[in-house]
């Protein structure tokens, strides 16, 4: 199904060997992937662990959740670069809750609630108004982040119920997070969701040609309207993740989480101008992601070195299929 | 189309003024001219960095990279500084304006011959070029006493009652002005941007204009480096961190379509002042600065929903036939 989408969308002069490139991409990306693996085997004796590993996935599960919805969107042809934005303000709100004693399961619905509405607001910009996705939603990144430093300034909230800790500090069975146990049912809701449903199709068709997708009989706004809201409800739950994680709210939290969120949607193969992509390789751009991050962390490299990869990553993943198909055709004239 | 912008630019004028006139009722000491000077020579990077930003957007792309550049310059040209403290300040000026527009060359480059979208570039470098600041730094601050007095002094000496800061802002701004009216790259950019396919078919090379216009934010986001390092006398990896929303912030208050093609140089410095008035009052009126983030959220959004309606009704002009059919 996939194939013939992309097909129709690539260029011209991505065709021929280049073409055979990009259909291959979730198999080029499992072949990294294992490749990262043993050279970070051989790289550090700490990593062949098992509870290491489960600890290096919490450097991708909040992210890829995320991801997941976000492929979705930039899939239709939107973008939403509030989602870290969102995290905070959600996370401030739960934090708020907090001190006034909310409990557990008050504090799932207060995120939950708040990610739905913070995407209800993107949606209804971009949909309801018309406005470009890419600027509203810098806007809203502002905006929502804003709001958290009017209630936070430089305080933090703290003091969340122990059965909160649950969600991002449990364990299922032996080194099997309850973050794994939610990133596997996204993964497996939104690859059902795109790959085998009428919405899924409606995305990919509203990718690749607004207009026909509207003559064809899909309402275009109300699937983007819903796409916003996915976004924001996985960004809440991605906040009451890393809230329990963390223990605390700042509203510095989740800062530039956006971009390493549509690194991973764009690694993972989706067409950074909508119209193709698919959920197995988000999936295995999380790991691809995860494994880098989780690397470097144990041979001592920090952080900001790390973005400098991921910022490589971003343009290079994009860049090099086209260098590719631009030698290609050098080379056939 | 013509009555439209003057039209915008007023509006956003009397906002400011409006927006002054409140504040002077609340503390009148704020619109005395030594003051607005201050708020102008406190604007006055935003001022430069929102012209380089216009030119980009006019060309229908986006440069989120322009804090890092800045940051980055700045970095750059402090420890030149400190390992040679003789350097003269045109030559520091070169230096920082050279740099910065490798920067915006990269950027330019991979957006033009790679046709890579700008957003996911200027993401991209934005995080690269801070990583960079972090490997040449070690992470170590420079301070004041580090650095040479006409190193840090230069951005604040006063010609005429105002701090060459100022007037190189002002001095932009002309530059600019004539730039985008009397020349034919500033023609050209306006022609990209309106109707990428009319600018072919006129002879302009689209991608090679775009090209020049990262080339020139990113000359501008290196000049400010320096100006900015030189101003606080600090330089270090987070400074002016998210300050390319502010700028971005800046060119959408003041009427600057995203969509491309449609903005002006008047209108890119009154949305800057209206930034710059907000900020320097919020502390005069008892709100915490905190508010700032979210009020520039706020103000892209009413102002980008302000700009789509009425780019609607010109639309509609031009394709009556068109839109009925819809």
């Amino acid at each position: 199904m996939t194939d013939t989408v992309q097909t129709r969308h690539v260029p011209d002069r991505l065709q021929g060997r280049a073409a055979r490139l990009l259909k291959s991409w979730e198999a080029l990306l499992l072949g990294v992937a294992i490749a990262i693996f043993v050279i970070n085997s051989f790289a550090s004796p700490y990593f062949l662990s098992a509870w290491n590993l489960s600890d290096a996935t919490f450097n991708f599960t909040e992210k890829a959740m995320i991801a997941f919805a976000m492929a979705l969107l930039i899939i239709s042809g939107e973008i939403d670069l509030s989602v870290a934005s969102i995290i905070a303000l959600a996370s401030t709100a739960m934090g708020l809750a907090v001190q006034h004693g909310a409990g557990t399961p008050e504090l799932v619905v207060i995120g939950l609630t708040v990610g739905l509405l913070c995407g209800a607001f993107n949606g209804f910009f971009v949909t309801v108004l018309g406005l470009p996705s890419i600027v509203v939603t810098i806007g809203t990144m502002s905006l929502f982040r804003g709001i958290s430093y009017i209630i936070l300034g430089d305080d933090a909230f703290r003091g969340y119920p122990a059965s909160f800790a649950w969600f991002g500090q449990g364990y299922i069975y032996w080194v099997f997070t309850v973050e794994m146990l939610f990133f596997v049912v996204i993964a497996l809701v939104y690859g059902v969701l795109l790959h085998k449903t009428n919405f899924g199709r409606a995305v990919y068709a509203i990718g690749n040609n607004p207009t026909g997708a509207l003559f064809s009989g899909i309402r275009v706004a109300r699937v983007k309207f819903i796409l916003f809201l996915l976004t924001g409800v996985m960004s809440g739950i991605a906040a009451i993740c890393l809230t329990s994680r963390l223990g605390s709210t700042r509203p510095s939290i989740a800062t530039g989480m956006e971009l390493e969120v549509v690194t991973m949607v764009v690694l993972g193969g989706v067409n950074i101008l909508g119209g193709s992509g698919t959920i197995p390789g988000v999936v295995i751009a999380a790991f691809v992601m995860g494994l880098v991050t989780f690397g470097f962390g144990l041979l001592n490299v920090p952080g900001i070195v790390m973005s400098i990869f991921i910022g490589l990553l971003l343009i290079g993943v994009i860049a090099l299929p086209r260098l590719w198909a631009m030698v290609a055709a050098r080379r056939k004239s | 189309m013509t009555r439209f912008i003057p039209l915008r630019e007023a509006i956003l004028a009397g906002a400011i003024f409006a927006l002054l006139m409140m504040i002077a009722t609340r503390f009148a000491g704020f619109v005395a001219p030594s003051n607005l000077a201050n708020v102008f020579n406190d604007t006055a990077p935003l001022i430069i960095l929102a012209l380089g930003q216009m030119v980009v957007i006019l060309t229908r792309c986006i440069d989120l990279s322009v804090a890092a550049n800045l940051a980055l310059t700045g970095m750059a040209v402090a420890m030149i500084n400190v390992a040679m403290p003789g350097l003269p300040i045109p030559v520091i000026l070169a230096i920082a304006i050279t740099l910065g527009a490798i920067m915006g060359a990269i950027n330019g480059i991979l957006v033009w011959k790679l046709a890579i979208p700008p957003i996911v570039v200027t993401l991209g470098t934005m995080t690269i070029f801070r990583g960079i600041i972090f490997l040449i730094s070690d992470g170590k601050w420079v301070n004041a006493h580090e650095m040479s007095p006409a190193f840090t002094g230069f951005a604040r000496t006063v010609l005429l009652g105002l701090p060459v800061l100022s007037w190189i802002a002002i001095l932009t701004v002309v530059i600019f002005g004539i730039m985008m009216a009397r020349t034919p790259f500033g023609r050209s950019i306006f022609a990209v941007g309106g109707n990428p396919h009319a600018a072919v078919y006129t002879g302009i090379n689209v991608g090679k204009t775009q090209f020049w216009a990262f080339v020139v934010s990113g000359a501008l986001a290196g000049l400010t480096g320096y100006l900015w390092v030189a101003r606080y006398a600090v330089a270090y990896v987070d400074i002016a961190g998210g300050f390319e929303l502010e700028v971005v912030a800046a060119c959408v208050i003041g009427g600057i379509s995203i969509a491309g093609g449609i903005g002006s140089v008047g209108g890119a410095v009154l949305g800057a002042l209206f930034l710059g008035v907000v900020k320097n009052a919020l502390p005069v009126v008892n709100i915490s600065p905190f508010w700032q983030l979210a009020i520039s959220g706020s103000a892209i959004l009413i102002a980008v929903a302000f700009n789509a309606r009425s780019g609607r009704t010109k639309g509609r002009i031009i394709l009556k036939s068109a839109e009925t059919a819809q």
